[in-house]
Order: structure tokens, then C-alpha cells, then sequence
């Protein structure tokens, strides 16, 4: 299989590892064969190693360590937000984290949500069985 | 953001004033050192091989350290240094990309420890520059001057995102493709 995500100036990662975990950031510059340096618009701008970075999908249209300003006119554009929400790792993620952040309440509520879906699945479940024992 | 090992220091000093030399020369070092203490340590040894004075009979006038001016930006910095083999002193011109000469410098001493089983002691810094790319010597960094760099992470090994996940047996083969 070939690669398709490549290391280039202006690929969007997401930092699996370390103090900005989760963060979704911009290649703006590769330092060296480990390092790249990265950019988000709400952090200074930092090296990173390869090693904590997952790259995504999505790739911007910039230069080499373009202005912030440049930077973020660029994210607009290029909906990153957008895309990277309705792509499905980016899905998975906003779930994760909505189901980590559950209070008890909300923990019964889906709770009782399973229970009524199971109860609605088997019903049909059971009608497909009644047709197929008639036929 | 990371914590440098090493940090860079400027250091002036002079022999104290005698009956015989009432303004001694004033000298200004710039050294890389782990504390200020060392630092001052390392400043006197510079300056016994120039000149005949010793901390006893010297005084440091200043110590300053230099924070890099530009640490959002990636430089190529060459490192001329003159280190100790086991046969004999050597010089060597080092280039490494970095966006701080302290991380540079970091990682010429250890690249000297790793590759030619040098120490911290043993190595002298004559001159450190930013070099400019079309100036750059080594093809290592050379590189990395396209503009249009493009490469994929080959070998993907995915860390558990904090130690505490760390486990020592998995129940089935990491994919390492991605």
C-alpha cells in the first residue's frame, strides 16, 4: 500500500502524547528527520516531535511558517474545523469526550436510552423471526 | 518548552587590580554551561590558559545568561568545536538544524558522546553561527532546505497517551503502518 499522509508544510496532525494532547495543529516547518514545527492558533508557536503527532487527512495551502494572522485566514479557508468535526476519527473523538464528561444524571438517561433501544431491536428481531418460522 | 540541559552564559571578568597593574584587562566570555555556577567554573579555566589569573586572584564582574532571540524560527547553527580523543585534540565543524542554539548545542554534545565517545569536559566551543542555507556544508541539512518537503512517517509505533496506560503485554499486534 503507499503512503498517503505525508509530512509537509501545512498538514494537520493531532498531538497524541504530551501537554497539548488532543490539540489539532499545523506542520508549518520540518526542523530535522524527528521534528517538525508546528502551529495552532492558539498556542505559540513550538517544535514537536514526530513521535507525538498522528497526521490526519487534512492538508492547508500554506507557505513555509507563514504569520499567524496568514495562518489562520488559511484554517478558515480550508474549514478545517469543519472537516476535521465531520470526519469520522473526528466524530470518535467528540464522542469520547462528551461520554467522558457524563454526570450520573446523564449516565441513567443513557442508561435507560440503551435499555429502549434493546427492547426496540428485539421486537423487530422478533418479527423477522415470526415471518421467517411462518414462511 | 523543553527544558534546556545547557544554557548560555555571558561572563566578564578580570585579575583584581595590584600595586602594578591598576586597570587589568577586562574579559568577556560567552559559555555554554548546566548552571551559572559551572559557568563561572568554566569561564576560569578559559581564562587561565589565556592569561595568569585564578579565581582566587580574579573577580567575576558579570554573569548574564542569553535567551535566544528567535525560538519560533528554525535556524541552521554550525558549531566549530575542539575536542579531546583518547589519541589527541581534534577540531570539527558541526551543522545542526534547530530553532535555539541551545538546542543545538544540546545536541552536538550528544552526538560527541554518541558518536566519538566524547564528554562534556573534554569538548571546547571556539564558535557557534547561524549559517545561512545556501552556506550550509553538510548534506544532512542540506535536506532539508527544500521548500517543498515531503516525506512519510515510515515506522508508527502509537504510544498509550500517558505512562500510566503503559502495559507490558497486548492482546494483539500493534498496526505499524499508520
Amino acid at each position: 500500500m503507499p503512503f498517503k499522509r505525508f509530512v509537509e508544510i501545512g498538514r494537520v496532525a493531532l498531538v497524541n502524547y504530551g501537554k497539548d494532547y488532543g490539540r489539532l495543529v499545523v506542520i508549518v516547518d520540518v526542523v530535522d528527520q524527528n521534528r517538525a514545527l508546528v502551529d495552532a492558533p492558539d498556542m505559540v508557536r513550538c517544535q514537536i516531535n514526530f513521535k507525538r503527532l498522528s497526521l490526519t487527512d487534512i492538508k492547508i495551502d500554506i507557505k513555509r511558517v507563514p504569520k499567524k494572522t496568514t495562518l489562520i485566514k488559511a484554517m478558515e479557508e480550508a474549514d478545517v474545523k469543519n472537516k476535521w468535526e465531520n470526519s469520522s476519527w473526528g466524530k470518535k473523538l467528540i464522542v469520547q469526550k462528551r461520554r467522558a464528561s457524563l454526570n450520573d444524571f446523564d449516565r441513567f438517561k443513557v442508561m435507560l436510552a440503551k435499555i429502549k433501544r434493546g427492547g426496540a431491536i428485539r421486537q423487530e428481531l422478533a418479527k423477522l423471526k415470526k415471518e421467517v418460522a411462518a414462511a | 518548552m523543553v527544558a534546556y540541559r545547557f544554557h548560555q552564559y555571558q561572563v566578564v571578568g578580570r585579575a583584581l587590580p595590584t600595586p602594578g597593574d591598576e586597570h587589568p584587562k577586562i574579559y568577556r566570555m560567552k559559555l555554554w554551561a548546566t548552571n551559572e555556577v559551572r559557568a563561572k567554573s568554566k569561564f576560569w579555566y578559559f581564562l587561565r590558559k589565556l592569561k595568569k589569573v585564578k579565581k582566587s586572584n580574579g573577580q567575576m564582574l558579570a554573569i548574564n545568561e542569553i535567551f535566544e532571540r528567535n525560538p519560533t524560527t528554525i535556524k541552521n547553527y554550525g558549531i566549530w568545536l575542539r575536542y579531546q580523543s583518547r589519541t589527541g585534540y581534534h577540531n570539527m565543524y558541526k551543522e545542526y538544524r534547530d530553532t535555539t542554539l541551545n538546542g543545538a548545542v544540546e545536541q552536538m554534545y550528544t552526538e560527541m558522546a554518541s558518536r566519538h565517545r566524547v564528554r562534556f569536559p573534554c569538548i571546547q566551543i571556539i564558535k557557534t553561527a547561524t549559517v545561512h542555507f545556501k552556506l550550509c556544508k553538510r548534506d544532512n541539512t542540506k535536506q532539508f532546505h527544500k521548500s517543498n518537503i515531503k516525506f512519510p512517517l515510515v515506522y508508527r509505533k502509537v504510544r498509550p497517551p500517558i505512562r500510566k496506560l503503559k502495559t507490558t503485554f497486548k492482546a494483539s499486534r500493534p498496526n505499524l503502518f499508520m
